[in-house]
């Protein structure tokens, strides 16, 4: 017995570690590449967008200069060419402000219903209606404003004027109605609800449930709760919503185009035909125009273009800035 | 021996506070109800200020809000009717949110219904003269450029979409932050805008004339901003444990990317695209100035005017013949139709996706 056979296996010789790449592949840096390259197409596209447009809308310009801005005209094809945007920019302004007087307190009214009031059953398809809403197509806003509205609203329209008449916006000087900045108002209102709703519901969902709670545990009645918790925790986010709102508004074309009676004048009786709006007056010239009138076109729609961009961006600032900074419960 | 047990009297139970009734109970007092609808009917026959159905609609309205507000009053307080008219009014404009959609699709189908035709799918207007019925002729034309140019737009829009969505959720940096706020900033561009540009560049610029690419591409400006955002919230939306087991396992990120993190969000991807073309299906406005329009079949997109049915629809109403009007409201309904069923499917597969998950 000199030795004794230990059972033991001979170490084995360990395998080759496998290599490790740290970092990343060549499929990685591809791939990213291609994501980051169409992150940056979305800023090229954008900055496409206001080069072509400066482009073409230069010889207007150059002919129209800072008058561009406050000529209360429209004939680019005249000679002396004499055009400007002041009366169409108001119109706009005017339209989209009538907009959000209808849009936005039943916008409120419904997000708090939504949150607040409707149980599951009934909020979740008044959600999805209002979603369909938002599907429907300009175009048809505008033939349904046209044909079934404006007809309707003659009633409204002409009792406004008897009866408030006295407020200048309701004064009309000759009792014709229709093709009025008051419908193409009213029309876009219904335009724009759906996400002036969306979104206010959004903003005011993120109320803090436990103070809500506690106003109601002291004794505050529902709507002592919302106006005492609700409202003022969503103000700056209701306030983005309406201005998302204005901007979707300002940028409104087809409707307003086949609704309003175009003429360049600034007037505050907006129950009367006329009226202008930048959009609309493009989607209506556009067909028929000359060179001039082209270039003439294209300039006011750069103009709407930089409205828009600030006022949606704006917009965009104040709703995010709202989510972000809750309330501690 | 008869201690006398010194007895305290009982304390006077303090009277019970007097409990407000629930919002609920106010609610279902048929009395409330009665009282209210009666007053406002008596109301309205005393003063009438509004004519015609929708002003006698309002003025009963008006009418039952103050009248049920001073039944609770007297009853209960100022505090609880105050919260009776918030209530009442509140749950009126979440009610009134639905009626102008039903308003609209009834009226759309009251009008176009009768001019929905067999031929409408299948005539166009090349012979149809201005003293033709309006069973004559139909958009064919435009339903081929229709589908010509949003495939097109979703062609091109879509891969942009999806690929901006994964920088979107994959980068921190600072191009992810820009891009974030310059697709919304794009998702507000009013469409007329998105027309002029494509006009400016690639009609004008680029010597290519009307065609239906130039309609596609004014599209997909319109559809990207779209697909990107609804894609990044369901990128979002797949759970991070999925994306760590896989690189985890030795996966390189891209794989991750494209065999794991898309497919757990596909439901959701194609509700991105759906919700795309949903949205510029009924675009007109860009497609004054890209498509120009025409009244013949034009199956090539890369070249010469097309129709596009938002098109067909806004310049037969734009006539100041009936029957054209008529076929206007028939193209009407045929896109209303297309673009709500295209909306409820997109709403529908998100649906089952969330099921799934």
């Amino acid at each position: 017995m000199s030795d004794v056979d230990l059972l033991v296996e001979p170490a084995r010789a360990l395998p080759e570690p496998r290599q490790l790449t740290p970092g990343l592949t060549t499929g990685d840096r591809v791939f990213r590449f291609l994501a980051a390259a169409s992150a940056a197409g979305v800023l090229v596209i954008l900055g496409l967008v206001a080069t072509f447009l400066v482009l073409e809308a230069q010889p207007a310009l150059k002919v129209a200069g800072l008058k561009f801005f406050t000529t209360f005209e429209w004939n680019p094809d005249g000679t002396p060419a004499h055009f400007g945007i002041a009366a169409l920019i108001y119109g706009t302004v005017v339209i989209a402000v009538i907009a959000l007087i209808v849009a936005l307190p039943v916008a409120i009214g419904s997000a708090l219903f939504v949150n607040e009031y409707a149980p599951a059953r009934l909020g979740r398809p008044l959600v999805a209606l209002l979603d369909l809403l938002a599907a429907v197509p300009s175009l048809i806003y505008g033939m349904w404003g046209l044909y079934y509205l404006q007809p309707h609203l003659q009633g409204t329209s002409r009792w406004l004027t008897t009866h408030l008449g006295f407020v200048p916006f309701f004064h009309t000087s000759r009792p014709v109605f229709g093709s009025s900045m008051f419908i193409a108002g009213i029309v876009v209102g219904l335009m724009v609800l759906p996400i002036v709703a969306s979104v206010t519901r959004e903003v005011l969902s993120q109320a803090p449930r436990g103070v809500c709670e506690a106003a109601l545990a002291l004794g505050g009645s529902r709507w002592g709760m919302i106006r005492s918790v609700i409202l003022p925790f969503g103000r700056s986010g209701i306030v983005g919503a309406a201005m998302l709102g204005l901007g979707r508004a300002l940028g409104e074309t087809i409707a307003i185009a086949l609704i309003l009676a175009f003429n360049f004048k600034i007037t505050t009786q907006v129950l009367a035909p006329g009226g202008g709006s930048v959009a609309g007056l493009i989607a209506n010239n556009f067909g028929e125009a000359g060179d001039a009138q082209r270039h003439a076109l294209v300039a006011a729609g750069l103009a709407l273009f930089v409205i828009t961009l600030v006022v949606n961006t704006a917009a965009r600032i104040i709703v995010n800035r709202t989510s972000k900074g809750r309330m501690e419960d | 021996m008869a201690a006398t047990v010194p007895t305290v009297p009982a304390p006077a139970l303090p009277q019970p506070r007097k409990v407000r009734r629930s919002p609920r109970e106010i609610a279902e007092r048929p009395a409330t109800i009665l009282a209210a609808v009666g007053a406002a009917m008596a109301l309205i026959f005393l003063v009438t200020p509004l004519s015609g159905l929708p002003g006698w609609a309002l003025c009963t309205y008006a009418g039952f809000v103050v009248a049920d507000a001073f039944d609770v009053y007297r009853t209960d307080g100022p505090v609880v009717a105050k919260d009776r008219v918030a209530t009442v009014l509140i749950a009126t404009a979440g009610v009134c949110t639905v009626v102008p959609l039903i308003l609209i699709v009834a009226y759309v189908v009251s009008k176009g219904l009768h001019g929905v035709t067999k031929s409408f799918f299948t005539e166009t207007l090349e012979k149809v003269g201005p003293s033709d019925p309006a069973t004559v002729g139909g958009a064919k034309h435009a339903i081929i450029g229709t589908v010509e140019q949003v495939g097109l737009a979703t062609i091109l829009a879509t891969p942009l979409g999806l690929m901006t969505a994964v920088h979107l959720t994959q980068s921190r940096g600072r191009l992810a932050r820009v891009t974030r706020v310059l697709v919304d900033a794009m998702s507000g561009i009013p469409s007329i805008v998105a027309g002029l540009f494509i006009y400016t560049m690639w009609v004008v610029r680029f010597h290519e004339g009307f065609s239906g690419l130039a309609a596609a591409m004014a599209l997909a400006v319109l559809m990207l901003p779209t697909v990107a955002r609804t894609a990044e919230e369901v990128i979002k939306l797949v759970p991070n444990g999925l994306r760590e087991s896989s690189l985890a396992l030795g996966a390189p990120e891209w794989k991750t990317t494209v065999r794991i993190i898309l497919p757990a969000a596909r439901s959701g991807l194609v509700t991105a695209t759906v919700l795309g073309v949903s949205r510029i299906a009924g675009e007109t406005a860009p497609l004054l100035m890209t498509a120009f329009g025409s009244d013949s079949v034009n199956t090539n997109p890369w070249h010469g005017a097309q129709s596009a049915l938002p098109l067909f629809a806004f310049q037969r109403v734009r006539n100041a013949i009936p029957t054209q009007i008529a076929r206007g409201w028939a193209g009407a309904l045929v896109l209303i139709v297309l673009v709500l069923t295209l909306f409820t499917l997109a709403r529908a597969v998100a649906a089952r996706g969330r099921k799934a998950r």
